[in-house]
């Protein structure tokens, strides 16, 4: 795959564990992607955009958890968010936090696999009373993953479809164009980072076994005595 | 090439009773599948290594040895050695010692261990799993080949003048592979020694297991050990056989959503297009393991779980003896068609080496 570090194209993946078909997750979750690429749009830069339904995922993350490791459609899943230039990550709000099938996915992406993506994060219920959830659920999960979470998070209740959408202040639809326009801004900041990949570049063995501090310089070969890097055994 | 099988030696109740055999039974029946699998001509039983229930080989050179000694030609191997949490100078004297009471036939699969609590239990980090595994067999590496050795290093006590006693057999150290499902790393170091590398190609869907492949032959030519293709390769594999496949998916199903590793997941259909788990005709079973060789190149050791999940003793004997008649034989010829004469076999101790050159001539 080529860098696309100067292209002016950039991904984006929209993760949404809405459960109803249609739902109201899902609906905010397209009014989200759709802003942020007009934002894009403006700066010239060309959006791809591909949304995930964690529920088509839900038996495969399931799996995941029983056996280690992923089904061949779930891996291309992971592997979308692991290269997306931007994340939008959509919930309901279950119980007074995000649902189990949206931590279920954030659970098998690998720990550092977020860290410095542009991300925006958003939320739907049924009362206005759960907003904060946003705040003191979904932000520390990500804030815990290293993501580059942008200041405006998005939530959305029953009655923000209708008159609350366009509130005085600051309705439904002015706070996803907040959003998105900051979330847009952050991707374009940002160049394209390539995905690491541990089994074409592998920390050689002799940078890991730096000078030892072992006394007898015998033996056929240098020794590997000491700690690899990030071992956290220094 | 070399065939065989691996036991993770766990007591797993039997889901179509509900028993359970007993620590002192399931111990006889790892003794038993070993002496199986060297009456139907396969090459190499390897126990596994736990400290903690349901599991019970804690102490498998004591094992190892009681086999060696009901034996004559099994090679006594591991799947794994902890390299994390034993001490590298136990590994080191144990092995040597089995070594000698075995006549040399032994070698060993060292791997991290990813049970947590094992870690602190034996005054050891999981965080440090690599380091432990890097650093341990930089230590054990040089107690098979220096006979006085001054080390120091950073996860365990130094030693001054220290001598591993018995030395190897004939001063040649057991061969080692390094097993890793996921991790380069020991990849890595498997290469850098010139050592084996195991996977054991049993949770992990085909296109990882080639990785890991790849990346260690790439870097065992790297490090100089020779062309990528002579790296000694071995992978596991896990097979339940009947004479046709309908009748082997009926009985297994059972021990399959009952497993402790995958009871509850994928259907057992889904997990044997994913992983090379193979429930089928022996014909299946021949068939897909010739097609790891596909996967992974021409390789050197095949070994087979077949006794976990609670399938009791004479079910897994049946499978063994199955094994020996109707796969084996099919799979040591059809390997070796085709074969490149310079892929190397696994390396064997010069005097097991010699003995089997014996038998091979004509008297």
């Amino acid at each position: 795959m080529t860098d696309r570090a100067s292209s002016p194209s950039r991904s984006l993946v929209v993760v949404t564990a809405g459960l109803g078909v249609p739902s109201s997750t899902r609906l905010l979750a397209d009014r989200l992607a759709a802003a942020t690429e007009r934002h894009l749009a403006d700066a010239g830069i060309d959006a791809r955009v591909e949304v995930v339904e964690l529920r088509d995922h839900a038996q495969d993350l399931t799996n995941h958890l029983l056996t280690g490791f992923p089904s061949p459609k779930l891996q291309a899943v992971i592997d979308a968010v692991l290269a997306a230039d931007g994340l939008i990550a959509v919930s309901p709000i279950f119980s007074a936090s995000y649902s189990g099938l949206f931590k279920l996915f954030f659970d098998v992406v690998e720990r550092d696999g977020l860290a410095g993506k542009p991300t925006l994060i958003a939320a739907t219920g049924g009362t206005p009373r759960h907003s904060l959830a946003i705040e003191h659920a979904i932000r520390p999960l990500f804030a815990y993953l290293n993501a580059a979470v942008v200041a405006t998070g998005v939530y959305a209740a029953a009655e923000d479809w209708g008159t609350g959408g366009v509130a005085a202040d600051g309705g439904l639809v002015e706070r996803i164009d907040r959003a998105a326009d900051e979330l847009a801004a952050a991707i374009a900041a940002r160049e394209h980072q390539p995905v690491a990949d541990p089994f074409a570049d592998p920390v050689p063995f002799e940078g890991a076994a730096l000078p030892a501090r072992t006394r007898t310089e015998a033996g056929p070969r240098t020794r590997p005595d000491l700690a690899p890097p990030g071992s956290g055994a220094a | 090439m070399q065939f065989g099988v691996f036991s993770v030696g766990d007591v797993t109740p039997d889901p179509t009773t509900g028993r359970a055999p007993t620590e002192a039974e399931r111990i006889q029946a790892m003794v038993t599948i070993a002496l199986k699998v060297e009456e139907v001509g396969l090459d190499v039983f390897a126990s596994g290594e736990h400290h903690n229930p349901p599991f019970v080989p804690s102490s498998p050179t004591t094992m190892l040895g009681y086999i060696a000694a009901r034996t004559e030609r099994l090679i006594l191997s591991t799947a794994t050695t902890l390299i994390t949490t034993n001490d590298p100078v136990k590994i080191a004297e144990d092995y040597a010692m089995l070594q000698h009471l075995a006549g040399g036939r032994v070698d060993l699969m060292l791997g991290r261990g990813n049970t947590g609590p094992v870690y602190p239990w034996f005054g050891q980090d999981i965080r440090n799993g690599i380091a432990l595994a890097y650093e341990h067999y930089g230590l054990l590496h040089r107690l098979w080949r220096e006979d006085v050795v001054d080390w120091e290093g950073k996860l365990r006590t130094p030693l001054t003048a220290f001598t591993a006693v018995p030395r190897p057999l004939d001063g040649v150290p057991p061969f080692v592979w390094h097993g890793s499902i996921r991790s380069p790393e020991i990849a890595e170091q498997a290469a850098y020694y010139g050592d084996g590398f195991f996977h054991n190609n049993i949770f992990w869907p085909a296109d990882h297991v080639r990785r890991m492949v790849d990346l260690y032959r790439r870097r065992f030519e790297h490090y100089g050990h020779g062309p990528a293709s002579h790296a000694i390769v071995g992978l596991g594999g896990q097979v339940f056989m009947r004479d046709n496949s309908q009748e082997a998916i009926r009985e297994f199903r059972p021990y399959f959503d009952h497993a402790p590793v995958y009871g509850g997941g994928p259907s057992l259909e889904d997990y044997m297009e994913q992983t090379p788990l193979t429930v089928g005709s022996p014909q299946q079973v021949i068939d897909r393991t010739l097609g790891f060789r596909d996967v992974v190149g021409n390789y050197q050791r095949q070994l087979f779980l077949l006794d976990h999940a609670g399938l009791p003793l004479p079910i897994v004997l049946e499978q063994i003896d199955m094994l020996g008649e109707l796969v084996v034989p099919v799979l040591r010829r059809e390997f070796a068609n085709g074969r490149p004469t310079d892929v190397p076999d696994a390396p064997l101790h010069p005097r097991v080496a010699a003995s089997r050159e014996l038998e091979a001539s004509p008297a």
